[in-house]
């Protein structure tokens, strides 16, 4: 983000004499007309796809919808409403208290991964990293409805085992293993480019002092990569916060324990979809996007100095 | 590596994982060979009798052919969105890097400070947009939003200025090029890998769309296989009459992945890729 400034500081210094400059100048305003010509489409997209919808999301969140007059406005009701909504409190308890396990065990899990690939380089080894990164590969939905039928005690090949995965007490942690079987391998591919990044020799200093692999694994790789780790927690929360398609898809498995209210968005999508509250849902998602979006740049802000993110 | 029991313990740890990973693959590739009551009724987890072929049969016969139109849905709008998004985010991401014109770092800044907008959360709100136009349960509904790629502008503008000197382009400018010349003949030929690695991720993002194409459209000749998939999911877990049956699901699954298993190994070298520039820079 530093380097943003120095292309412009760049520039006086290199206009000279007075000729040169004015072929300057000229092949400038050419550069103007072409580099607005160029990022244009991408501009529309942005105002057309991006900054409208947040625009209107939260212009419809401020008004009401009622029988007598219609559209009226409603300042923050709809926003005081959602906060008190006990439906929403529980889908929102239910996401962090998802977000506190699921994350560290995934991100746990592609450590270990990460760590392995990184010592061990046998061919054994690259067609693990191929197998661990392949359920990226597989749409959500998809993965979802693998697991699904995995969790079947009709067809599945754990029904030996007689738990049901889909009971209300159980479909949470079966909910977070589809995701961390999708997204294990993805954020072993991340830990493991940065791992790659390390100096070798730092290791190799460490052995000389009589360091064990573990050791090293353990009080140099995993701290020289905190800032790969951090990045890795914060998407995976952020992607927690919005938990939707996973939900949705096994919902008809046991509609008892995935309710409709299961998570903020899932709750948001019914409040629109089937229910027509749109006022309500798009304060619901409004709120819940202004949550992921400033708790990302807090997070980033805070751990920016201790990760030597630019 | 010296230590021998360290290295026998990381090769049984990575065994376990990759049981773990594969599984439900294997799962899927036993089961759609298998005829529907030997779906229930014999061990998941090796093959009884060969059906393939029966099952895909009446994958492409159910309700007159639709899988095949999902799958082509699928196809068109990944390669017009990933293509589409590709393109824009190529011109964008190069003048980024490249070109000076007022308002540039402005715009540039606004862009990396939208990139972390949850896209769950601007879906309601396109839906209504989209139905003041009445562009809802038309393909564009699903093209036009998936064109938008902040991230893939800010890959491609990170890759260009580090990887294009600016003297090549003077050269080119000296030579008496013009701008759209260089950018077509000088810059995109030296952005090639980033251009895969964005294209990649950009067509798999539209493979794989669910929430947006689910909002948008209602007429199930327009759905992608997602969305497809889902609603013969749920008719069968609720046992709706005439509803595909559990064997044309798990095959309809499996064609569905595999292309995108294909891609994956054939391209490795770009995914990787684009992770790693996305993480590390």
């Amino acid at each position: 983000m530093t380097e943003l400034q120095t292309t412009p500081a760049a520039a006086p210094a290199a206009a000279g004499p007075a000729p040169a400059g004015r072929v300057k100048r000229r092949s400038l305003t050419r550069e103007t007309f072409t580099g607005w010509l160029f990022v244009l489409p991408f501009t529309v997209l942005l105002v057309a796809f991006l900054l409208l919808p947040m625009a209107y999301a939260f212009k419809i969140s401020l008004y009401r919808s009622t029988l007598v007059e219609g559209e009226v406005f409603a300042f923050f009701d709809n926003y005081r409403q959602a906060i008190d909504d006990p439906l929403v409190r529980e889908g929102v308890a239910r996401v962090l208290v998802f977000g506190l396990i699921q994350t560290p065990v995934m991100i746990g899990i592609a450590l270990l991964a990460a760590l392995l690939i990184d010592a061990a380089t046998s061919r054994f080894s690259r067609f693990f990293r191929l197998a661990a990164f392949v359920p990226y590969a597989v749409p959500v939905v998809i993965g979802t409805l693998m697991w699904g039928f995995l969790y079947s005690d009709s067809i599945g090949p754990f029904s030996a085992l007689g738990v049901n995965f889909v009971a209300a007490d159980t479909v949470l942690a079966s909910l977070g293993n589809i995701v961390t079987w999708q997204w294990a391998g993805y954020n072993m591919i991340v830990l493991y480019a940065a791992l790659q990044g390390v100096p070798k020799e730092i290791y190799e200093s460490a052995r000389i002092d009589g360091a064990g692999e573990v050791q090293i694994a353990l009080r140099i790789k995993t701290p020289m990569i905190s800032s790969a780790l951090i990045l890795a927690t914060l998407f995976t929360i952020m992607g927690t916060l919005q938990f939707f398609t996973e939900p949705l898809i096994l919902q008809p498995l046991n509609p008892g324990a995935i309710t409709q209210h299961y998570t903020p968005n899932v709750y948001a999508y019914q409040q629109a979809f089937s229910f027509q509250q749109y006022n309500y849902s798009a304060a619901i998602s409004f709120l819940l996007g202004a949550v992921v979006f400033v708790g990302s740049y807090i997070f980033l802000f805070a751990t920016r100095k201790r990760s030597a993110l630019r | 590596m010296s230590l021998k029991r360290g290295s026998v313990a990381a090769h049984v740890v990575m065994a376990l994982m990759v049981v773990y990973f594969l599984l439900p693959f294997w799962w899927l590739l036993v089961a759609s060979t298998k005829s529907n009551d030997s779906l229930f009724d014999t061990g998941s987890l090796w093959f009884s009798g060969f059906h393939l072929t029966e099952n895909l049969k009446l994958l492409f016969n159910q309700e007159n052919g639709i899988y095949l139109t999902w799958l082509r849905n699928s196809a068109f709008y990944a390669v017009v969105s990933g293509v589409g998004a590709t393109a824009i985010a190529a011109l964008a991401g190069y003048a980024f890097a490249k070109l000076r014109f007022p308002g540039r770092n402005g715009l540039f800044a606004l862009l990396l400070g939208l990139i972390m907008v949850p896209a769950t959360a601007l879906v309601l709100p396109t839906y209504l947009l989209m139905s003041q136009v009445n562009l809802v349960d038309t393909i564009w509904a699903v093209i036009l939003p998936s064109l938008l790629n902040p991230f893939g502008v800010y890959l491609l503008r990170v890759y260009v200025y580090d990887s294009i000197p600016d003297e090549m382009l003077e050269a080119a400018r000296i030579d008496g090029a013009g701008e759209f010349r260089i950018f077509r003949s000088v810059a995109l030929p030296a952005m090639r890998p980033a251009l895969v690695t964005v294209l990649l991720f950009s067509m798999v993002a539209s493979w794989n769309n669910f929430f947006l194409p689910l909002v948008m459209l209602s007429d199930d000749r327009l759905y992608p296989l997602t969305v497809g998939l889902r609603t013969w999911y749920m008719s069968a877990i609720m046992g709706n009459g005439g509803a595909a049956t559990f064997n044309v699901i798990v095959t309809g699954a499996l064609m569905a992945i595999l292309p995108l298993i294909l891609a994956f190994l054939m391209l490795q070298r770009y995914w990787r890729g684009g992770l790693t520039i996305g993480a590390v820079k």
